[in-house]
């Protein structure tokens, strides 16, 4: 895996996808042009993100010639793009698909719908179920949009999978102004996480978060290429649009593999028997239940 | 009640940042490159106007100053003071006559000695100024600048349509004590930041006074209380007395009603803001 990367920090607008659309061809073109092998796009990039009763007005099925149109330009760079996605049963998700060459690779349903604070994803959306890599013809990558990465078990999956990037759709509002910190809570939380993730799942984590503002409430960018290492290689510090392009390569991922072998020492087995155990005690599942609380995201 | 923990404070530059982004997006979104808003004299406006003006450039605000002929004269003079420091033009519009014309027919607004009758004719003056600005508004083409915080906000500390009413407001969610360090690095005069801080809708009243506890006791309270969800007896720990949390809470309570639009009687299947949903960004 070698391959030139874009995150595309872009602003959405609320509900207008054919607007959206025609944005999403023109950081295309920033992308290609900037030699990128693979786009990727925020969460909800094709419909912005508090969209209450526009969940439905604005959902599309797989087979929509809106999403058709960008899959087509998946001929020139891969490219990862947020939708509301309507099953055939009528059942709504907060969608990320993985096109290239022209096909769909891979549907990523988010699976963790944070509903608390200001979130409102369980009232609308249907759960996901699953945490499959994409194999794409420059590496395997592991899809996780927003709150999915706040469960350790996400990453978890996709590091035992040995993908070689996480790729993370984001859409995280700004919040929490304190005294004594130089960022916002929420900034500070996501880059503590994610550097965390990539040093302990041992794999490029690439950040993609959105900027502006829905009914006051701003979202704050920040999108970045974290190393295998944990460190933010490159970084959008401005709440601004802006085109991020980094190369991620395998050499890294050797290097930190090498210098601590996570991967080759976890030990899944022993986690199964013990989560059977587990889940096989009513009580102990009770206690999972109760505390089945989400972090902020 | 002086070993209370401090009000909250913010990052400034940060703070700054986010509300100066959030007037420029929320007005351009819409087609408006306007702003309007009432210069009280006081910290509130005069922290508003700051923002606007980083926000939209000095040429794009139009700042109002409605006396009426009982207001301190202090409260002009500081708004021409805060106008004159951001560059803004400033319109006087005196609301004397068109009070008096309303008052004078309502022989049961004369007694001042009442506080009923003190906070009947506040609200009238309270929703005469938002009647020019929102026709200030209209004949701009400008979207009117909330400049209510968060402490008023939650005690119900204002008019209803009246101080409350705007468009969109960029220090809602600020506490006093927050108004006060921002106001600082924004350079608001300090003369305006040290001024007790009054609605002054009559002679001699402060916000302190009427409230009957300081914006810092009640700030510290707030913030926690609210924005930490600390329990009751938390609070009575780091030195609250029961009973000012008892009062304060029981205002916030109260005061629910302003800070919602008006209650609808559902019949339909679906209902507006209820089951009806949208943002109001929707479409931008």
């Amino acid at each position: 895996m070698d391959c030139r990367v874009a995150l595309c920090q872009m602003r959405p607008k609320l509900g207008v996808i054919d607007s959206n659309l025609e944005t999403h061809h023109q950081w295309l073109d920033r992308a290609i042009e900037a030699g990128a092998q693979i786009a990727v796009f925020p969460e909800l990039s094709l419909t912005g993100y508090f969209l209450r009763d526009l969940t439905q007005d604005i959902a599309m099925t797989l087979d929509d010639p809106r999403i058709d149109a960008l899959v087509q330009r998946s001929k020139d760079c891969s490219v990862v793009f947020g939708f509301v996605e309507e099953s055939r049963d009528h059942r709504f998700y907060n969608s990320v698909i993985f096109a290239e060459d022209g096909k769909i690779l891979q549907v990523h349903r988010k699976v963790h719908l944070p509903d608390y604070g200001i979130f409102e994803e369980g009232r609308y959306f249907a759960s996901g179920d699953d945490f499959e890599p994409v194999e794409s013809k420059h590496g395997r990558f592991g899809l996780m949009i927003c709150e999915d990465a706040w469960h350790v078990t996400s990453g978890w999956l996709h590091f035992l999978n040995g993908v070689d990037a996480m790729l993370m759709p984001v859409a995280s509002p700004a919040r929490g102004i304190d005294t004594d910190e130089p960022e916002l809570s929420s900034q500070k939380s996501w880059r503590s996480l994610t550097g965390a993730q990539a040093l302990l799942f041992q794999t490029w984590v690439l950040r993609c978060n959105r900027v502006g503002f829905e009914d006051g409430t701003m979202f704050w960018g920040g999108s970045a290429f974290i190393s295998p290492f944990g460190k933010a290689v490159v970084e959008a510090h401005g709440q601004e649009e802006e085109l991020l392009i980094h190369n991620i390569d395998s050499e890294s991922l050797k290097r930190a593999r090498i210098q601590t072998p996570l991967l080759r020492d976890e030990r899944p087995h022993m986690v199964r028997s013990h989560l059977a155990r587990f889940l096989d005690d009513p009580d102990a599942e009770r206690g999972i239940q109760a505390q089945d609380n989400s972090p902020s995201s | 009640m002086s070993t209370l923990p401090p009000p909250p404070g913010c990052n400034v530059e940060l703070t700054e940042r986010v509300l100066v982004s959030f007037l420029r997006e929320e007005t351009h979104r819409i087609g408006m490159t306007r702003a309007v808003l009432g210069l009280s004299g006081g910290i509130d406006s005069a922290l508003v106007i700051e923002l606007a003006v980083r926000a939209l450039g000095p040429e794009n605000v139009l700042a109002v100053a409605m006396p009426y002929r009982e207001s301190h004269p202090d409260s002009l003079r500081l708004a021409r003071k805060s106008a004159k420091h951001t560059g803004v033009e400033l319109e006087v519009v005196d609301i004397s006559a068109m009070a008096d014309g309303y008052l004078q027919d309502n022989p049961d607004l004369e007694d001042k000695s009442q506080e009923a009758v003190r906070l009947r004719r506040g609200n009238v003056f309270s929703r005469m100024r938002m009647t020019i600005l929102y026709d200030r508004s209209a004949k701009l083409g400008g979207l009117v600048f909330g400049t209510s915080n968060k402490t008023e906000l939650m005690l119900g500390y204002g008019t209803q349509y009246g101080d409350m009413a705007s468009g969109i407001n960029p220090i809602g969610d600020l506490y006093k004590s927050q108004v006060v360090a921002l106001s600082r690095h924004l350079g608001v005069p300090n003369e305006i930041i040290d001024r007790p801080p009054s609605a002054d809708l009559w002679a001699g009243q402060t916000d302190e006074d009427e409230l009957g506890f300081t914006y810092d006791s009640i700030d510290s309270l707030l913030f926690r209380l609210i924005d930490r969800r600390e329990s009751r007896a938390t609070l009575i720990e780091q030195g609250f007395q029961a009973d000012f949390i008892d009062t304060i809470s029981r205002r916030v309570r109260m005061n629910q009603y302003k800070r919602r639009p008006p209650l609808i009687a559902k019949v339909a299947a679906r209902t507006v803001n209820l089951d009806y949903r949208y943002a109001r960004d929707w479409g931008t």
